[in-house]
């Protein structure tokens, strides 16, 4: 065949680009094809593929939608932990004139490919997940607001994550570290796919964040029980709705400066460029409006896991709810009043930087309140050391140590000597570890009783999380040496043999948490096996207070037969206090949304057009982009949206559990 | 509307009683109004009426901000009792939001373009 019809097919795409000069990815590559191939063949040994289908890829229950999140982030967590131990390997090996084992094109892909996956396909993952799994259980309500929309954003978070990976085996990704700043990301850098496999994975992964961030804020709004007036909503939802308000306004903006960077790259353009009057300074300037709401996007959550946690393990009510409720509030108001202080040496004058300096303080003020409530609220309590509890107590040490870390380098002069050392790192993974990730390892634990109807294993949960509690530190007590020396980010070799021993404690403390990874994972496996002994029948096994404990565990589809009525805020600790029955009969018929695959099949046509557009296969681009359209028009026409659940059903399942309940008693 | 009667049918489609979905004559006052808001400044462009292009450029961002207004009332229905007040919430919410980013923006920017920009090149920019 010609070369110009071989590029009019494959685009920039050939054989070349499958990077079989590099052992490490062959390697990985063969393992993955190997398991992945298992897994197929097991699919389909075990005729999985229709259940699937049928009852998790094409449901529109916020339930299975929101395990899928979770499952999805625990995925990507293994490869970008994965990318984390090479790093601690490179760093460890690379002195005394040795290179490593990675070289610099390769080195530069993982650093990159670590910072993105975790943040946008790991920790969103999972905090979308719980937001999606909880909030509808919390406000009593039967599904979010806009079922069909949330299959669809969680497809599209998928397609964004499968862009990433393939970038692993079909061409190389970013080296441009995770935000991808220009000039290094404009075509005369990086002229190779890397970025453009950025761009399209966060598009779409983005427009799935953005329409799921929508579907919540509507949700909460809108959906609340009677008698939920916003002042009793439970904390989490609080911090869910002001996370997806945050979500809301500052996506849009990454994708406004992910668009101009590719209409730079695509079509020659000149915002971001050094020539024509573009400015990369503006690029830093937009990408990091949206990139400081993002952190609290994360952590505002986590916050939220964390209230429900220390008052259902207390035993008592929350302290300073309503505190609680306005630092959230402030906190989302004041994470927009922030960005500068991520390029406090890019040159602003002193003016600026100790405006947003001074602002970067203040938003500790409202995080403090927070702490102290937390600890009010555990004064005279009668805690329990649960699983969730403990990673609580483990997250409050912890954060205040990175919160710590974070107000100092909201001092400009200190930023100016502390500006992308390792110092800056061990901060923010000291927050984003110790906050987002105990976080959702908190709430995993709390609500996976919810989930499937049985606890999670405390013998290897506590493995879990003393091989992570104890790895974090030891990975990253280092880092705050070795940037206090001067050590800047993303080094590759260094020369000073002074430093190893640092990196070699920072590798010893990724490998406990390695462990405690597995140990995770086993914990899963395990809880699985031994769920008849760790079933829960009450729906209700921690004696906590918020609504989603007033249903069974798993719920049923329906959530709740009847709509609660809340009275108080916590509003199921009220009901048992009061001594509430169960409604035993007079149960009607269900409204709720039917399944449908549409959203999947949009969301595998938008990575197709991201993938046609990174190699520049415009006919595959084109031809998606039409079938989305198509697609998305004749979904227009599907009249089969809703059913009933026939009232015999709902008798049926609420009689299960009346006898459920009455065995447990 | 009241969101507690809303949520007692959770899933249900129904609108609450709350909206106005608008008359003919109000989507034809907006439509029109729309039209002239858009005509004006394109004539402006085209005739070169005004004496300088940045207050031309001033002139189309006023319009371009009453066309907003527009739209929001004549078509997207708000008004500051719609949706039990959210929707203005929402509003003064996102008018803060753009007010912080553009102007954080062009103050930081400016601050920029004054420290960082090489004499060279700062000629070559208006």
């Amino acid at each position: 065949m010609s070369p110009d019809l071989l590029k009019l097919i494959f685009g920039r795409l050939g054989l070349e680009s499958l990077p079989l000069h590099e052992p490490i990815v062959v390697g990985t590559f063969v393992v993955v094809a190997l398991g992945g191939a298992t897994l197929l063949a097991g699919l389909t040994y075990f005729r999985l593929w229709g259940y699937l289908w049928r009852e998790w890829f094409t449901t529109v229950d916020h339930k299975r939608i929101g395990i899928m999140y979770m499952i999805l982030g625990i995925v990507m967590l293994l490869r970008g932990f994965a990318d984390a131990l090479m790093m601690r390997g490179q760093q460890m090996l690379a002195f005394n004139g040795s290179e490593g084992y990675l070289n610099a094109h390769h080195y530069d892909q993982v650093f990159t490919a670590h910072g993105v996956i975790m943040i946008f396909f790991v920790a969103m993952p999972l905090v979308t997940g719980l937001m999606n799994y909880v909030v509808p259980l919390q406000i009593g309500a039967r599904d979010v607001s806009f079922p069909f929309l949330n299959n669809f954003s969680f497809w599209m978070t998928v397609g964004g994550a499968v862009l990433v990976m393939a970038s692993l085996f079909i061409g190389e990704f970013a080296r441009t570290g995770w935000l991808a700043y220009p000039p290094l990301s404009n075509i005369g850098y990086s002229p190779d796919v890397g970025v453009d496999y950025y761009i399209w994975a966060l598009q779409v992964a983005g427009v799935g964040t953005t329409l799921s961030g929508i579907n919540l804020i509507c949700t909460i709004v809108k959906l609340r029980c009677p008698g939920m007036t916003m002042m009793k909503m439970p904390v989490f939802t609080w911090t869910s709705l002001c996370t997806n308000i945050l979500i809301v306004a500052s996506f849009p903006v990454l994708t406004v400066v992910l668009a101009l960077l590719s209409l730079d790259r695509y079509v020659g353009t000149n915002f971001f460029t050094n020539d024509f009057g573009g400015s990369p300074m503006m690029y830093v300037n937009l990408i990091w409006i949206w990139g400081h709401p993002e952190v609290y996007i994360l952590v505002l959550p986590a916050f939220g896991i964390f209230s429900e946690v220390t008052s259902t393990f207390s035993g008592k009510r929350l302290f300073g709810y309503t505190s609680m409720v306005y630092a959230t509030v402030v906190i989302t108001i004041l994470s927009y009043l922030v960005w500068l202080h991520h390029f406090f040496t890019m040159g602003s004058g002193a003016s600026v930087n100790s405006f947003f300096g001074i602002t970067t303080m203040i938003i500790s003020i409202p995080t403090g309140a927070k702490m102290f409530n937390w600890l009010f609220t555990m004064y005279r309590g009668r805690i329990r050391y649960e699983l969730p509890m403990m990673w609580t107590i483990a997250f409050m040490l912890t954060f205040v140590l990175g919160g710590m870390t974070g107000v100092l380098l909201a001092v400009p002069p200190a930023d100016f000597v502390l500006h992308n050392s390792l110092f800056l790192i061990a901060h923010f993974h000291n927050v984003i570890i110790g906050g987002v990730v105990f976080g959702a390892f908190a709430g995993i634990n709390y609500w996976f009783p919810k989930a499937f109807g049985f606890k999670l294993d405390v013998f290897w949960g506590k493995l879990s999380f003393w091989f992570w509690v104890v790895g974090f530190y030891l990975a990253f007590m280092p880092l705050y040496v070795l940037g206090l020396m001067g050590v800047t980010r993303r080094l590759r070799v260094f020369d000073d043999p002074s430093l190893q021993i640092w990196f070699v404690i920072a590798a010893i403390g990724a490998g406990l948490v390695f462990l405690g990874i597995l140990c995770m994972l086993m914990q899963f496996a395990v809880s699985f096996l031994k769920r008849e002994q760790l079933k829960d029948v009450t729906g209700d096994p921690w004696d906590a207070r918020t609504l989603e404990w007033a249903t069974s565990s798993p719920p049923p589809d329906y959530n709740f037969a009847f709509t609660p009525v809340v009275h108080d805020n916590d509003a199921w600790w009220d009901m048992k206090k009061r001594g509430y029955q169960r409604p035993l009969t007079g149960f009607k018929p269900i409204h709720m949304p039917s399944s449908t695959g549409t959203g999947v099949i949009l969301a595998g046509l938008a990575t197709a057009m991201g993938f046609g557009l990174i190699w520049y296969i415009w006919w595959l681009a084109a031809v998606s982009f039409i079938a989305m359209l198509v697609v998305g028009i004749g979904h227009t026409f599907n009249y089969h949206r809703d059913f009933d659940i026939p009232a015999d059903d709902v008798i049926r399942t609420e009689d299960a559990r009346t006898k459920l309940l009455a065995g447990a008693k | 509307m009241n969101t507690d009667t809303h949520a007692a049918h959770a899933g249900d489609h129904h609108h609450g009683d709350g909206h106005s979905h608008g008359t003919f004559s109000s989507y034809m006052l907006g439509f029109v109004l729309s039209v002239v808001l858009t005509a004006i400044p394109f004539w402006l462009v085209m005739s070169g009426t005004l004496p300088s292009k940045q207050i031309t450029a001033l002139v189309i961002m006023a319009f371009a901000v009453v066309q907003i207004v527009v739209h929001m009332i004549y078509f997207l229905h708000m008004n500051t009792k719609s949706e039990n007040g959210w929707s203005m919430m929402a509003l003064i919410f996102t008018i803060v939001m753009v007010v912080i980013a553009l102007s954080g923006s062009l103050w930081v920017m400016n601050h920029l373009n004054s420290n960082m920009m090489p004499m060279h090149q700062m000629s070559g920019m208006k």
